[in-house]
């Protein structure tokens, strides 16, 4: 009988201990911390919901259909989304972090084509940082145009985003001014606190030939607060299929599906100090994968050029084109198609 | 308030642009108005067929003898031209019919050059991104319909 009581004071007072380690260290320091967390999974369960609805409502009311689509993650080509056509996409980014937790950063794309010269996306992105929080960090609305009506030796698109994200925003979806890796180093509760309201500039200059495809991608960001300088990035890829030929049945392991390249993006500092002191830069094999069925599958480990990059990144991202988007959501308003 | 302001012009900013991306969607009508009418969008389809540089218009499809180049090419049709073009190449609602006089009458560099660079002012893409090899596939498909007569299924197709 007295062991047993012993047996009972021990598993209280090992629950109190636990409780208060909950509590009090780690992870959450505090009830309020505790709701954060909630609220960050919360964030992070309605980025892949909203993905997956998207997907499974355009699965059900438009056809997919066959994507070509380049396997860079940064860089972009001069091709833009078939007009009608509205391609979902889901992102990962996995990064090692010096000084701090390594992260897990996502985001979710929907790529609708106007015209066949005007492209429009929204951006949602996402957060979690191991042994820290999951938060939902702000969303972009990027605008490409393609001015030439022809194929020319090189082919310029205009690219303009507006971005509205919080400090803690950690997809690296570009890399520009000093960005660098200490500024993701401090945990989410203070980098949250800022926030970021950017317009941002491309030329994407690209050129097929051979099978080959080679793009250069300068970058122009403006903090839309006066203080803050124009900052500068670029990002440059080079990539081809496998095979240049198709082989006359429908097959998901042909060479043809494949394409690789790689891939270089950085930050070239700021109107106040431009060049390469104080940035990062990174290389970044890339493979994609069209399946016949309209999925596409990409997967590229990065890999930090210099002491101020991360020194791993590894991205993966899964995306699909419905064709007709445009005719449905025409369709579903009592339009003619 | 400062906070406020820019809330509230990234939402107008927002909501202006989703307007202006969907409104020839959403109102066909509006956008009949100010877009060319079907058929006249596939007259300018046609048309491009001319405006093939003379060099480009005398191209040979390098695969006019690959004995797989037709089914091939058929399957790379299905894939990316069907959409819009019909799955028998009879035309659609935004793409015209490729069994079309004009399109018989085509050179396969005429042909291959619309690939390329589209009409893209008119609503087809380029289609670079595909290789050239694939290109000249799918125009081998294309052209075995004069030769033919009659579509010919492409293999691989259920």
């Amino acid at each position: 009988m007295a062991g047993d009581h012993n047996w009972m004071g021990n598993a209280r007072s090992w629950a109190r201990r636990a409780l208060r380690e909950v509590l009090t260290s780690g992870q959450a320091r505090s009830v309020r911390e505790i709701g954060r967390v909630s609220q960050g999974q919360c964030a992070r369960a309605f980025l892949l919901s909203l993905s997956t609805l998207a997907l499974g409502c355009c699965g059900l009311f438009c056809p997919s259909s066959f994507a070509q689509e380049s396997p860079y993650i940064v860089t972009y080509d001069h091709y833009l989304e078939e007009p009608g056509s509205l391609e979902v996409e889901y992102f990962s980014t996995f990064g090692t972090q010096r000084g701090g937790n390594d992260f897990h950063a996502y985001w979710v794309e929907f790529e609708y084509g106007v015209k066949a010269w005007w492209t429009t996306e929204i951006y949602l992105d996402g957060q979690t940082t191991f042994n820290d929080s999951t938060l939902f960090t702000g969303f972009r609305f990027e605008n490409r145009f393609r001015p030439l009506k022809q194929e020319h030796f090189i082919n310029p698109v205009i690219y303009i985003e507006y971005e509205q994200t919080s400090g803690a925003d950690k997809i690296l979806k570009e890399v520009e001014g000093h960005d660098i890796e200490s500024d993701l180093a401090e945990p989410n509760g203070s980098l949250r606190q800022d926030h970021d309201h950017e317009l941002e500039f491309k030329l994407l200059l690209s050129k097929s030939f051979k099978g080959w495809n080679v793009a250069v991608n300068p970058l122009f960001t403006k903090n839309l607060s006066p203080s803050e300088p124009w900052e500068f990035g670029y990002a440059v890829g080079a990539s081809r299929p496998l095979a240049l030929k198709a082989v006359p049945n429908r097959c998901n392991f042909c060479r043809e599906n494949f394409i690789a390249g790689v891939e270089m993006y950085g930050g070239l500092g700021d109107a106040k100090s431009f060049g390469l002191h104080e940035t990062s830069h990174y290389l970044a094999p890339v493979v994609a994968w069209n399946l016949p069925s309209g999925w596409t599958l990409r997967l590229s480990p990065g890999f930090g050029l210099n002491d101020n990059s991360h020194r791993f990144l590894l991205r993966w991202g899964v995306s699909r084109e419905f064709s007709g988007f445009g005719e449905m959501v025409s369709r579903l308003f009592g339009g003619r198609p | 308030m400062k906070n406020r302001t820019i809330a509230l012009c990234s939402a107008a900013l927002l909501a202006f642009m989703v307007a202006g991306n969907f409104v020839g969607t959403l109102f066909p009508a509006y956008a009949q108005m100010n877009g060319p009418a079907a058929a006249e969008k596939h007259k300018w389809s046609y048309a491009a067929l001319k405006k093939a540089p003379d060099e480009a218009r005398a191209r040979v499809n390098p695969l006019e003898n690959d004995p797989d180049a037709q089914a091939a090419g058929g399957k790379l049709f299905e894939q990316h031209c069907a959409e819009c073009h019909g799955r028998k190449a009879e035309g659609g609602k935004r793409g015209p019919s490729l069994r079309a006089h004009e399109v018989e009458e085509a050179t396969p560099g005429a042909i291959f050059w619309v690939l390329t660079n589209g009409i893209v002012r008119h609503g087809m893409p380029d289609w670079s991104k595909v290789p050239e090899p694939e290109r000249w596939q799918i125009v081998r498909f294309i052209q075995s319909f004069k030769i033919s007569g009659a579509l010919q299924s492409p293999a691989g197709q259920r």
